[in-house]
């Protein structure tokens, strides 16, 4: 059957759970199917992409959060997510039923499918947006307007500019979706739609990949449910003074964050990086301890309630956002906002 | 792993504005940049994959061909990878091309690996710093019909038909093992590339691209003429190779704009400003200061 102006969303799964950005984007898709719905009259559809094995509960799921329709495949050569047999399915799906528009999370996974997919397809594929819209799109030069169009917007160039992105003839319109920048929608179990089962069919040449084993590393690292995130960037210097970064985020109840660079300098892990590349955060403070502030990492933490910004260089482009900016050496600031906090609590606990 | 067997790479690389690098200097105070304040360098990760692809031909020997689609002085990256070890090196500019998108990036490349000759691996940086898309990899081996392993970091063993290596996640890593060919994109993490080999960089310092031959006869006042310079390159073997759209058999409606789905509909310059912004001083009264008000505010608390 085919299921005109349907909106897809590809739900990635790892050993039965949903990633999270799957179900935020399942919710953003149910909000521009409503917009494209009353703004057209048609009815669309939101249908959440589900593979795997042994995953048919998680249908549930996927309609509770938005969906009206599910297609479900459920094959023992899906267990483990590899890029050939699940783009087999999706590359057949989409051919068959048209979609409008295929939303991908910004996943280390979905960062490998989507381009696979969208490459078949010979569609436009927008990498890691940061938000969805819908809108007209004139091109002067053919004298035509583009009515309902997926706005995809991401930062661009390295430098400071957001760009609005637009596939004006290919469909579907396919964009990966940064982790954590659309609202994980609210369940609403009561909500009905229908699952339709998918019967794959592989070539040999799918199983070309064989996945010999498989490291989880179980990350104690929370940065996007963190209340405080303390980052350090290149401004950082030594393993001492991330360990400063380390003693402030423990007194604030917080996190440890890192640039880019820090990362790359091998000051920290990887799974601490905030920014484009790494994790999308909002806490209610975050430290920017030596960090310049390149978009990559400001598109990642500029949503913060307030940001304390350290910075030897004036001109740092992250004071610019800053709400307190503090020109000087971390080496030396951290450690008096460390002792101020300290002597902070020890009055506490005189006056209790 | 038993048989072995000399194995042929093709490296794609690109030359990008240093993003990576941006000062207070590089930006101005509407939020524009400064484009010519970031130097052109060769794209990070992509000397990572150049690096695998050395690695194994030192293992195993083969060769390692490398490519990169930009404007004439993109053939700077060629030169580098050349001093670095590759075999060879070709260059894809065309008017053509110009405002290719990913999808439009990745026929290019198809048509160019195919035409370079067979092989048995296809690498690729993960990203490029310019972008940050990470999709021209996966886009290509789909052009090109074959499996991909993304952000490679290790290679295990390579043998006569198959590729063991490690790829590193966020959530962690996986070990795969995949049939030849199969193209990698190769992570910042992998290894540490080689610098340039002083030995290389003054053998092959003539290598130039056509567009170049005006240039370099300035600075080698001693070849009369391109065409002796031309024959002198033959004959050392410093060709850079350019390849149009025309020279690797490209349709004219993939590539460039016309080949490209996605369109920019516009830009927006960020201009970043903070609602209420204050400068602390970094004295022990100051931050006190500081993190009183944000106490009274319930950040901190």
């Amino acid at each position: 059957m085919t299921t005109p102006n349907s909106i897809w969303v590809f739900i990635e799964q790892t050993d039965g759970k949903i990633a999270d950005v799957s179900l935020e984007l399942t919710g953003k898709a149910r909000e521009l199917a409503d917009r494209l719905g009353g703004a057209s009259g048609g009815a669309h559809e939101v249908v959440g992409l589900v593979m795997g094995h042994h995953v048919e509960a998680l249908a549930d799921e996927v309609i509770a959060h938005g969906a009206d329709r599910v297609l479900l495949a459920d094959h023992p050569e899906l267990a483990i997510y590899r890029t050939l047999p699940y783009a087999r399915v999706a590359i057949a799906e989409a051919r068959a039923r048209k979609p409008e528009i295929f939303l991908v999370g910004g996943t280390p996974n979905g960062r490998d499918f989507a381009p696979r997919v969208a490459s078949a397809l010979r569609c436009g594929l927008t990498a890691d947006c940061t938000d969805l819209e819908i809108g007209d799109y004139t091109v002067k030069k053919e004298d035509k307007t583009y009515h309902d169009l997926l706005f995809q917007i991401r930062p661009a160039f390295g430098g400071n500019l957001i760009a609005t992105i637009v596939n004006p003839k290919t469909r579907p319109q396919m964009a990966t979706v940064r982790e954590g920048v659309m609202r994980m929608p609210a369940a609403q179990p009561s909500r009905h739609g229908a699952v339709e089962k998918l019967v794959p069919r592989f070539e040999p040449d799918d199983f070309a990949l064989e996945v010999l084993s498989r490291q989880m590393r179980h990350s104690t690292v929370n940065l996007k449910e963190s209340r405080v995130v303390v980052s350090g960037g290149a401004g950082v210097a030594s393993a001492e003074d991330f360990a400063l970064l380390r003693d402030l985020a423990n007194l604030l109840g917080g996190e440890v964050g890192a640039s880019r660079a820090a990362v790359d300098a091998g000051m920290i892990g990887r799974e601490h990086q905030v920014g484009q590349t790494g994790t999308t955060v909002r806490p209610r403070l975050y430290v920017a301890a030596g960090i310049s502030g390149a978009i990559q990492h400001r598109a990642g933490m500029d949503q913060s309630s307030k940001i304390i910004a350290i910075n030897t260089d004036p001109d740092a482009p992250m004071f610019q956002i800053a709400h307190y900016k503090i020109v000087g050496d971390v080496a030396e600031v951290l450690p008096l906002i460390i002792k101020t906090l300290r002597e902070r609590s020890m009055d506490q606990r005189e006056t209790e | 792993m038993t048989d072995q067997r000399p194995i042929h790479s093709v490296v794609l690389v690109k030359q990008v504005p240093d993003t990576h690098n941006i000062t207070g200097e590089v930006m101005t105070k509407d939020g524009t940049m400064n484009r010519n304040a970031l130097p052109a360098i060769f794209n990070p990760e992509d000397l990572n994959a150049l690096e695998m692809a050395l690695q194994i031909k030192g293992r195993l020997g083969g060769t390692v061909t490398v490519i990169t689609m930009g404007p004439p002085k993109a053939a700077g990256v060629l030169r580098e990878a050349l001093f670095r070890g590759a075999d060879r090196v070709i260059l894809l500019t065309d008017r053509k091309f110009a405002g290719a998108d990913t999808l439009a990036t990745s026929y290019v490349l198809k048509c160019a690996v195919e035409k370079a000759g067979p092989f048995d691996l296809v690498f690729c940086g993960r990203q490029a710093i310019d972008g940050d898309t990470a999709q021209v990899g996966p886009q290509l081996a789909e052009k090109l019909g074959i499996p991909q392993i993304t952000y490679a970091e290790t290679f295990v063993e390579v043998s006569a038909d198959q590729i063991v290596a490690e790829r590193a996640l966020d959530s962690g890593s996986e070990i795969v093992r995949c049939k030849l060919p199969c193209l990698l994109t190769v992570v910042g993490s992998a290894n540490t590339p080689r610098p340039a080999s002083v030995r290389r960089r003054i053998e092959r310092k003539l290598a130039a691209a056509p567009a170049e031959f005006a240039a370099v006869r300035a600075r080698w006042p001693e070849f009369a003429s391109d065409e002796q310079l031309q024959d002198y390159l033959n004959a050392h073997d410093l060709n850079i190779a350019v390849w149009t759209a025309d020279d690797i058999g490209a349709s004219e409606d993939q590539v460039g704009l016309a080949g490209s789905p996605t369109q920019v509909h516009k830009i927006n310059f960020v201009v970043l400003e903070s609602t209420e912004s204050k400068t602390v001083p970094a004295t022990p009264e100051g931050i006190a200061a500081m993190i009183q008000e944000l106490v009274h505010e319930y950040i901190v608390g």
